[in-house]
């Protein structure tokens, strides 16, 4: 068994691309003024335009043009002189025209990439296109399952139809499910940092396919493509993968032939199953869509556009290393989210130390959201806490101990730090003065370690330290109250 | 016999509204009258809208009584084609699969009309989606030739020339995309005008072939077609195809005459076998005419444009296919009853719901833009149009209009060609070009044959150059005078 | 040479069921018509830039501002059918 699992492992190689829908976060739809919003009551959203009613035409949101360039130009492409909207032509009911307005050979923007770090290695993933669609409506299965396999009727709702749709098309660059994932998470940083979707998985903001195939190593030719749809999370995308090299592993091992075909991710079950075979391709009948015209983004415009790229995940990770002095490993952390990025630049700039900030950052206010299911965004917590409480630490007025205390404390009610070390007493005692006395108490209550100490037996010492931790309740400055002790049991005797 | 005011041109009504001889609402009664003695026959209306017309009138006659300045439209009963979306009121495209269809929302046109107090009597009856040249592919029945009513009015827009033919509009909107507007012009002896390609918005217009879709007019005379185009034109940002342009005053430089213009003659067209005589003779003796009023005439030729009818019968189907794709029983429009799948559905709706023509078109624009025919026949076609928008460029370089007859023949009898699709493809023979190119042209009636049936002169000018072309028109109609009247009108008042 | 179209297909990718008499008739009709515009290849050369539109535009665009959406009760006002505020379809069934 063990040999097996080598050879499967050396065999074959994985290959992966990924193809990712981006809604973008303009006001209003790509070809209407209809509010592009999530969540309204059903067919609220909708007007003649969108509904597909006879005699209307659509005109091009150019927010979402400029959109879809800042997307290009964030992954490096090259932005296309000249280009068209195609009509892409199949009957669904979620489709109000029963075409979908979309780019076929002359896309926005054209060969990019996007550098990824798996296990401290960078890899390029090619970029093939990024173009510009609008999106379908939203279809609910009605009747006994509630799925579409036993479905009687089903209902359609036009709120989402014609919201601006980016598709990010990769290389099939990825060999791993480590990879795809590192991809889809630098993308989805990536999108964010440019203000241009609200990337929710959940939401349907951000979807993505994956094209899988295997092949034997140094094989340059594909294998049987298989493409799995219904990915609602980075991390269905990582299991899914994960299924399906090894589903295929395993046909391959036996020598089952595979067939082009469409799978759908079950994220209950945890397995991809059969959905549409490559026999049963689409024919689109594309073609120019008439009532558009060419889009022809002059020089300056996409200079415009360049100028307002903010600093992208990546730059940014190499910011936080060069100049904050982060790890790698930080870095990546608080980097790559747009959101935790400028806390933790805010925190910085609040005073606080950045490789204290990180920590703290990553560590225990990164349980705290876990634990609370929030957003940092969400929290009550604020960058002046966190400045404040690695302040209060790097000063010794709190303890890391209590620090702890006063982060859950702040994160729970957004009161001040200062505030709840003085509330809950987390405030070390280091003046000599109120030590004095309980360091002469421990003397006296410990005469043999005492001996043991003068005597050179130096790790006494923490011993007594603790000693007068106990006593203080914890409050005392260990730091400070050794070198009392040390001062008083060197000096007289 | 006295002319009725339904008889009379806009500009004419529109001055004695001004001047305070008529009311609009008198003007609209007179109308409503004719459409009672003679819809009936012809089958012009799909749905009459007499008490917003009657509405619509009585605030124009306030208007006028508080001594407002109203405008050219104002007061003048308006028919559209019922491909014209009209908010609240039902719009059908002459198709079953719409025939319980209520727009929401008004098309660009109407919407400027309506403002300018335009009195709307009804939506008329068309070749279904606008694809016909003779308005018996309606569902609803044919529209009957004023001028002889075992004759067809042309199509698409058949109900709308027949309706200003007989005095129950004064002008009317129609759709050209194949010469639907100056065809069943010629046919009914009316002035049809095809401005350029985006001059009027298309939004709200029920597409046909989007690339190729006009909107035009249909008038008495040519000083209406400037006013009613003056009053539609111009930019509108709910249409990208539309143009940025401002829309100048048609009106104004009508009468600057033909002096010193080149008019190129379509020779080759002229000896097309089809051809009547009698059109070939009217048309030649206009061309003297206007020779005569000091204009000189040479021939012309467009070598590509014996392609055009090929590539109009590829470009125009693959849009419509696209187009009409929406029509599925889903969110508006007619249902077919049963059960089955949501794919079932939508094949029993569109076969049930889309008459002979329509599916034909559906079928061979689907067809030729189905996976591996795409460059043969779409592709190709797009080719043919960049060649014969190459000839027009050069045959402008020498001429400032084209002319030529508008149709082979005058109206032809119900049911002549519905057995043969080409026959009937090569009504559109010499209007099919211009909608290719974009250009704009004009029909105006330039005499009668034997039988007593009108006969249109097409005039053919340069891209934006609506002026050129309405000014040949109107020096042309001052000299020919044509006056004419359908012998149904005739005996009305007999 | 009639051009021989397989109707069965192309009705179907255009949702339009077709009684046999009309399959056979559109089949032979459709045939013929496309052998009359084969002619189209005979002119168009390969250096020849297809044309879309009459007049060449480019970047026209919209401001992303709202406009008002129709009211609910408009947007169904024409459905052939109503559930939950939303269309009503008979099942959907994947695949072509």
């Amino acid at each position: 068994m063990a040999e097996a699992d080598t050879a499967k492992a050396t065999r074959f190689e994985t290959v992966i691309g990924l193809e990712c829908h981006v809604e973008l976060s303009t006001a209003t739809k790509m070809f209407c003024g209809c509010l592009n919003a999530f969540g309204a009551p059903p067919n609220t959203n909708v007007c003649p335009v969108c509904l597909g009613h006879p005699g209307t035409l659509p005109v091009p949101n150019e927010k979402a043009i400029e959109y879809t360039i800042k997307i290009g130009l964030a992954l490096g492409c090259r932005i296309a002189p000249h280009s068209i909207f195609h009509r892409k032509n199949y009957f669904y009911p979620d489709m109000p025209k029963n075409f979908q307005i979309s780019q076929y050979d002359l896309p926005l923007c054209v060969g990019g990439h996007l550098d990824i770090e798996v296990d401290g290695e960078t890899h390029r993933v090619g970029i093939t296109r990024v173009h510009l669609e609008e999106d379908t409506g939203k279809t609910v299965h009605g009747g006994a399952t509630g799925r579409i396999g036993g479905a009687e009727y089903a209902l359609e709702d036009y709120n989402r139809a014609g919201v601006p749709l980016v598709e990010v098309v990769s290389e099939p660059d990825m060999r791993s499910a480590e990879q795809a994932r590192a991809y889809l998470t630098e993308l989805r940083a990536t999108l964010e940092s440019l203000g241009v979707s609200d990337v929710r998985m959940e939401e349907g903001s951000l979807r993505c396919d994956a094209n899988v195939s295997l092949r034997r190593p140094g094989s340059e030719e594909l294998g049987t493509k298989i493409e799995i749809k219904n990915l609602n999370s980075i991390r269905s995308l990582y299991r899914a993968l994960n299924f399906e090299e090894e589903r295929q592993q395993v046909a391959l091992e036996r020598g089952e032939p595979l067939i082009q075909e469409t799978r759908h991710w079950d994220e209950g079950k945890g397995i991809t199953t059969h959905g549409r075979s490559k026999e049963y391709a689409f024919d689109y009948r594309y073609f120019p869509e008439p009532d558009l015209a060419p889009l022809e983004p002059d020089p300056q415009w996409i200079e415009t556009l360049r100028a307002e790229l903010p600093e992208l995940p990546a730059a940014r990770r190499r910011r936080f290393q060069d100049e904050l002095g982060l790890s790698a490993h930080q870095a990546g952390l608080v980097a790559s989210s747009a959101e935790w990025a400028r806390f933790f630049e805010a925190t910085v700039s609040a005073g606080a130390d950045p490789r204290a900030a990180a920590n703290w950052m990553t560590g225990d206010l990164a349980a705290l959201l876990r634990e609370t299911h929030q957003s940092l965004t969400a929290a009550k917590v604020t960058p002046e806490h966190l400045a404040e409480l690695v302040k209060l630490l790097d000063e010794q007025v709190i303890s890391s101990a209590g620090a702890k205390v006063a982060l859950a404390e702040a994160f729970a009610t957004g009161a001040s730090v200062d505030a709840v070390v003085e509330a809950k007493g987390l405030r070390q005692v280091g003046d000599s003065e109120a030590l004095g006395g309980m360091i002469e108490q421990v003397i006296e209550e410990n005469p043999a370690p005492v001996e043991q100490f003068r005597k050179g037996k130096e790790g006494v010492l923490g011993f007594l330290v603790g000693q007068v931790m106990k006593k203080s309740g914890g409050a005392a400055n260990p730091k400070v109250a050794a070198e009392l002790l040390r001062e008083r049991l060197s000096g007289s005797g | 016999m006295t002319a009725e005011l339904c008889d009379l041109t806009a500009h004419d009504l529109s001055a004695k509204l001004a001047a305070g001889d008529v009311r609009a609402i008198d003007v609209l009664e007179s109308t409503l009258r004719r459409i009672d003695q003679v819809d009936e026959r012809l089958h012009t209306f799909l749905t009459r809208t007499e008490g917003q017309a009657r509405t619509q009138a009585g605030l124009v006659d306030e208007r006028v009584a508080r001594r407002e300045e109203v405008g050219p439209v104002a007061g003048i009963p308006l028919a559209l084609k019922d491909v014209f979306c009209t908010k609240g009121i039902r719009t059908t495209a002459g198709s079953k699969i719409l025939e319980p269809y209520v727009p929401p929302y008004d098309c660009t046109p109407w919407e400027r009309l309506q403002a300018g107090g335009a009195v709307l009597v009804g939506k008329t009856n068309c070749d279904e989606f606008a694809m016909g040249s003779s308005n018996e592919n309606s569902a609803f029945g044919p529209v009957r030739n004023p001028w002889n009513l075992e004759t067809v009015p042309g199509g698409s827009s058949g109900g709308s020339a027949a309706a200003v033919a007989s005095g129950q509009a004064v002008w009317a909107l129609g759709t050209d995309t194949g010469g639907s507007v100056r065809q069943p012009a010629s046919l009914c002896g009316v002035v049809g005008f095809k401005p350029t390609y985006g001059r009027i918005s298309r939004y709200g217009l029920i597409a046909f072939a989007s690339s190729l879709d006009h909107v035009g007019t249909f008038t008495r005379d040519v000083r209406d077609a400037a006013t009613i185009l003056s009053a539609i034109a111009g930019h509108d940002p709910r249409d990208a195809t539309s143009l940025p342009e401002p829309a100048p005053h048609y009106g104004a430089g009508l009468d600057a005459g033909v002096q010193g213009l080149r008019v190129g003659v379509m020779e080759d067209w002229l000896g097309t076998e089809g051809v009547q005589p009698a059109v070939r003779d009217s048309v030649r003796a206009a061309v003297d005419r206007l020779v005569g009023l000091g204009a000189t005439a040479e021939t012309a030729s467009l070598p590509h444009a014996d392609y055009a009818l090929s590539a109009y019968y590829l470009i125009a189907p693959a849009e419509c296919s696209s187009n009409l794709a929406r029509y599925d029983g889903v969110r508006y429009g007619y249902r077919a009853p049963g059960g089955g799948d949501v794919m079932e559905m939508n094949m029993r709706t569109r076969g049930a719901g889309f008459g002979d023509e329509v599916k034909r078109r559906i079928m061979l624009g689907t067809y030729s833009l189905s996976a591996g025919y795409y460059d043969a026949y779409y592709g190709q076609a797009q080719k043919v149009r960049t060649l014969v928008i190459r000839d027009y460029e050069e045959a402008f370089r020498r001429f400032d209009v084209l002319v030529s007859p508008t149709s082979p023949t005058t109206a032809f009898r119900l049911g002549e060609k519905t057995e043969d699709p080409l026959a009937m493809y090569l009504s559109d023979i010499f209007t099919i070009p211009s909608d290719l190119t974009g250009t704009p042209a004009v029909s105006i009636p330039c005499g009668l044959s034997p039988d007593g049936l009108p006969i249109g002169f097409q005039i053919m000018g340069r891209l934006m150059d609506e002026a050129t072309v309405l000014r040949v028109a109107f020096a042309l109609e001052q000299d020919l005078r044509f006056a004419a009247r359908p012998p149904l009108l005739e005996a009305l008042s007999a | 040479m009639p051009v021989e179209i397989d109707v069965q297909h192309v009705a179907r990718l255009a949702r339009l069921a077709l009684t046999e008499e009309e399959q056979e008739r559109f089949r032979r009709q459709l045939g013929l018509i496309l052998e009359h515009a084969e002619n189209v290849r005979e002119v168009a050369a390969v250096d020849v830039p297809p044309t879309s539109h009459p007049i060449p535009r480019s970047n026209v665009l919209r401001p992303d501002d709202p406009a008002p959406s129709l009211s609910h009760e408009e947007a169904m006002a024409s459905a052939p059918e109503e559930e939950s505020d939303r269309f009503k379809v008979p099942r959907v069934v994947e695949q072509e």
